[in-house]
């Protein structure tokens, strides 16, 4: 029984930190209808401009919302100067330009930072935290508090205030919006600007786990596309969940099942996804998307 | 929210008859010249860029596998890196293991990649546009993991190491040149196939399914067998491919067939043009050739320049390189006939 | 124009191709003045955290250059990215030997990238020297005369583990944790042919992991759960971190045995905490920069200052740039050792006459010897010990060439 709650513990931990850039990918695909697969090399950018900071003598906490605001300018800027360009045209056109950012974010901080790994600080203790016979660090509660915070925030944005209500107008109906006098346009970047914020503190959560380095990211959005297909892409509260699932699946499956063992653990969890797109293709939240005929 | 789909149909059909006949005699001439300086170039290129050409020709034959499926009808898919895999080890284990001609693994590649396609097809028909797109992704994904845990049959990580082959008769060629048109002759006749294939009947219903799925069921277009075998079809022109990419770098390892690879796939079929079959062999040229260029350039951040490279080509072409010429000619055809 | 016109322009310009085909050098990529050196490094992919070390050699080469390079001859280095990535490794490799024409091919990265070149180099009949890999397959002069590997193997060094567990445990009970690659298999054969048939019962389970998974937390807490006493860590430095503390963290204190490649002290053992890296059992062969023993070396100071000067974006806290510091040290004592006669036959015979190398960055008592029959260069290893703070070399030199 310890080992699988210990297994299930670990996999909530490693599910949180895919949930965290799952919930980036869902909002800017909720509010700009592209899936931006630069997420996880922006979220890792920011995550070095932080480091940046710190090795310069600033104190956690200030870093980590000088951090976000800068992630937020960043995610703004991008979609003014890069997307707006390509915003009406083929939706692989964009797709396209988003890989591109992917290997210039890439490229740029190998660049800039090498490649060499470098320990990220937590503003978490280091104490392990034991509970019956379960063992688990701090941070990993620490991350998923937080990650659960950004949801919450998220939630009441998008739901109680006037600016919430008219990013999700302009992305359902952008025609209808504009005579509204929603200035699409701009809700779409602070779509990308918020996504950029929650990548952000993806990223800061994450490193101090996996050791900052420019390809930190790129296994964790694999995953994180995972949870987000699992939770339903037009559900932020899923693609946590999601997440988690994924996490925790992985690891049971690897545990118990002994001819997978972890050689494939990888496969299982994909499997897992296709299996229930399968079922639901909209994913376990996701509301399925109607169309007009 | 919907993304409307755009498509050449308006600007093309704004065109006159005439101009469209003159622009299909002109693009049967250019083919033509094309052909004739392909089968020139063995006796003036090196060893070396021969061989880089006919990675250029096995990528074109990949791409418009993608094509088909992604351009043609509509279904995007981030897995074809699987099929290349597939058809790749095909003819790696047939060759090691079994000591099969070359040439023969290649139908084989072709066939069984083409039920693996289908197969996948089927259930896929449950999904749509993005989650398609995840469920490939998936796919891709898993492939150098699947291949790694059957390490008997592939060799595992270590892969698996094959010759090249000699010209055949005793033809006064280097094995490098013998490649080069051998996959140059393959590349002939599937271009030949997809042009047949997308020109009739099939071809329109292919690309209706695409444009308006709904109307064309409504129509009587049995959308389920058609988008299945579409699947079928793309996936095995990418397996052939994948065996003739092993046949020339006489080396397989499943490392090397991974998520970014479908990535670059979608990125040669983006740039060259969708819906194009000319568009295969610009995009393969395209990421061939970029990624050398970006490294001369930068030794620094050469992916960084690769990266711009891509945003502005599509901010200059959003259509692609085959579908700015089509618009272009087009243009220009309204103006002088 | 008409068919025949063409044809026969067609024949002019293949005969002129012919033609003008240069005459083969009777010594590619070597003039009065500069030798030509290719080699392919990831420097980006997933594998870019070893592209440090292409950039260190440029560096060592910029160095020796400036103080007159080799015999009188400045060393042209030319280095491309292979991103890992075998195919894109084959297209680099090939414009290095045929369109630049380079005198010989130097530490390529990697296993599978090094495996697709393998069969070309030797028919190629271009030295294909001290390949960046510890793989066993290179020390191969029958088959493969013209490829040589540098760094001591990776299955010589899991001998070294296994005899050390079945002579200082008692009853041991091992568990494994490996990096479903190539490199992480090579170190388990290593492993199990060293502890033999017996031996190999001792194994109570082993776990794997991908290069791209985030945690390992999952395999560490199945290992503790299956009793074993003994942990054969084969793990890259990211993960290797996560290995010690997470052991440390669930109260797992089994006889810790880590992989060479991760035995850097400002790396792994001091990011992973100094209780949780106390006692850890690993193997040695160079210096490490980051290990307080050689603050005063001169050698290491010598080091530090090359750093600063040539290489100052470089991380004076990574081992890649040690090891590539002395591979190419290696490499110009070959090529001084060749003299005027620079041809690929002549670099690979003293290649195959290095006697007894002794460099200044390598452990005490570690030389390099090759011969025709002996293509591994360096076959001895020290057993290092963690004391929390710094590596205490323990034991005698192991000699995988006296076996």
């Amino acid at each position: 029984m310890d080992i699988f709650l210990q297994q299930v513990v670990s996999g909530i931990a490693t599910g949180g930190i895919y949930g965290s850039l799952a919930l980036a990918l869902v909002m800017i695909y909720q509010a700009t209808d592209v899936v931006n697969y630069a997420q996880g090399e922006m979220a890792m950018f920011s995550t070095y401009l932080a480091w940046s900071m710190i090795n310069a003598g600033l104190p956690y906490w200030v870093t980590f919302f000088a951090t976000l605001a800068a992630a937020f300018v960043g995610g703004i800027l991008l979609e003014r100067i890069v997307i707006r360009p390509v915003e009406n045209a083929p939706i692989l056109t964009i797709v396209i330009v988003c890989i591109g950012l992917l290997v210039i974010f890439n490229s740029v901080a190998g660049w800039i930072y090498t490649y060499t790994q470098k320990p990220f600080p937590s503003p978490f203790p280091n104490r392990p935290i034991k509970i019956g016979n379960v063992i688990f660090g701090a941070h990993d509660v620490g991350a998923i508090t937080v990650t659960l915070i950004v949801l919450l925030l998220l939630y009441v944005f998008f739901r109680y205030t006037t600016l919430g209500l008219a990013m999700r107008a302009a992305a359902q109906n952008p025609v209808s919006s504009r005579l509204c006098g929603i200035r699409v346009g701009w809700m779409l970047a602070l779509g990308w600007g918020l996504a950029g914020l929650v990548g952000a503190v993806a990223g800061m959560m994450v490193a101090p786990v996996v050791f900052l380095d420019p390809n930190m990211m790129g296994g964790i959005l694999i995953y994180a596309f995972a949870s987000a297909t699992l939770g339903g892409f037009t559900s932020p509260g899923g693609a946590v969940v999601g997440g988690v699932i994924v996490g925790v699946a992985e690891n049971l499956v690897g545990t118990y099942v002994r001819f997978i063992g972890t050689e494939l653990k990888l496969t299982v969890a994909l499997a897992i996804i296709l299996i229930v797109l399968m079922v639901k293709p909209s994913g376990l939240f996701g509301r399925p998307a109607v169309h007009r005929v | 929210m919907t993304r409307p789909q755009t498509t050449d149909a308006p600007a093309l059909a704004a065109s006159s008859p005439a101009a469209r006949a003159a622009f299909g005699f002109w693009r049967i001439v250019g083919f033509v010249v094309l052909f004739a300086v392909a089968l020139a170039l063995p006796f003036l290129l090196s060893n070396f860029r021969l061989f880089q050409f006919t990675l250029v020709f096995v990528y074109a034959i990949a791409l418009l596998g993608l094509n088909i499926l992604t351009g043609y009808n509509g279904q995007i898919s981030l897995g074809h890196a699987a099929f290349y895999a597939v058809g790749a080890y095909t003819t790696a284990i047939m060759i090691d293991k079994w000591d099969v001609h070359y040439a023969l693994t290649i139908p084989v590649a072709g066939v069984l990649c083409l039920v693996a396609g289908f197969l996948f097809g089927i259930p896929a028909l449950r999904l749509e546009g993005l989650y398609l797109a995840l469920a490939t992704f998936a796919l891709s994904l898993a492939v150098p993991q699947i291949l790694k845990y059957f390490e008997h049959w592939t060799g595992g990580s270590q892969g698996i190491v094959l010759s090249k082959p000699a010209p055949p008769l005793g033809l006064p060629l280097t094995p490098d040149q013998w490649l080069y048109v051998f996959s140059l002759a393959i590349l002939v006749i599937l271009f030949v196939l997809a042009t047949n294939l997308l020109a009739g009947r099939t071809g329109r219903a292919i690309v209706a399914i695409r444009d308006n799925p709904i109307a064309a069921q409504a129509m009587g277009i049995h959308t389920a067998l058609y988008k299945s075998l579409v699947f079928g079809v793309s996936a095995a022109y990418t397996g052939v491919a994948g065996a003739l990419s092993a046949i020339t770098i006489a080396f397989v390892a499943p490392d090397a067939f991974n998520v970014f690879l479908s990535i670059t796939f979608l990125v040669g079929i983006v740039v060259g043009g969708l819906a194009s079959i000319s568009g295969a062999i610009f995009g393969a040229f395209f990421i061939q050739f970029v990624p050398n260029w970006a490294q001369d350039i930068s030794k620094a951040a050469p992916w960084a320049i690769y990266g711009i490279f891509l945003i502005v080509f599509m901010y200059v072409m959003p259509r692609g390189i085959a579908g700015t010429i089509r618009l272009a000619w087009a243009r220009l055809g309204r103006r002088l006939l | 124009m008409s068919t025949r016109s063409l044809t026969l322009a067609l024949a002019l310009l293949a005969g002129l191709a012919m033609a003008a085909a240069p005459a083969l050098a009777q010594t590619p990529g070597v003039t009065a003045t500069e030798i030509k050196i290719g080699n392919t490094n990831p420097y980006s992919g997933p594998a870019s955290a070893y592209g440090t070390i292409g950039k260190v050699i440029s560096a060592y080469v910029k160095k020796v250059n400036d103080e007159g390079g080799v015999n009188g001859r400045k060393i042209n280095f030319v280095t491309l990215d292979d991103g890992y990535s075998p195919p894109k490794t084959v297209e680099m490799v090939r414009r290095l030997v045929e369109q630049d024409q380079v005198a010989l091919v130097f530490q390529t990265l990697g296993t599978p990238t090094n495996s697709a070149i393998h069969k070309y180099m030797n028919q190629q009949k271009v030295p294909h020297l001290f390949v960046a890999t510890g793989a066993t397959k290179w020390g191969d002069p029958k088959n493969f005369p013209w490829t040589m590997g540098w760094q001591p193997n990776y299955q010589a060094e899991g001998h070294i583990y296994a005899q050390y567990a079945l002579k200082n445990v008692k009853d041991p009970k091992i568990g494994i944790l490996y990096q479903n690659d190539d490199y992480g298999k090579d170190y388990v054969k290593g492993l199990k042919d060293g502890l033999g048939e017996a031996g190999r019962k001792l194994i109570v389970m082993e776990q794997t992991y991908e290069v791209t998974d985030p945690t390992i937390d999952s395999q560490i807490v199945n290992l503790k759960n299956s009793g074993a006493n003994v942990f054969f860590n084969v793990t890259i430095p990211k993960f290797a971190v996560q290995a010690i503390k997470k052991s440390h963290d669930i109260g797992w204190k089994p006889v810790h045995l880590l992989n060479q490649v991760s035995a850097s002290v400002g790396v792994v053992m001091r990011p992973a905490g100094a209780e949780a890296s106390r006692d850890i059992v690993s193997t040695q062969y160079l210096k490490d920069p980051t290990d307080p023993e050689w603050d005063n070396d001169a050698a290491m100071k010598d080091w530090r200052a090359f750093m600063a000067k040539y290489y100052p974006e470089g991380n004076t806290k990574d081992a890649f740039n040690v090891y590539g510091y002395l591979v190419t040290q290696t490499l110009v004592h070959v090529i001084k050792q060749a003299g005027n006669d620079l041809s690929r036959a002549n670099i690979m015979k003293q290649a195959a006459n290095i006697k007894d190398l002794s460099l200044p960055l390598l452990l005490p008592g570690i030389k390099i010897n090759t011969s025709p029959t002996d293509f591994y260069p360096i076959e001895q290893e020290q057993l290092i010990r963690f004391d929390g703070e710094k590596w205490v070399r323990f034991g005698e030199l192991y000699d995988a060439s006296k076996k």
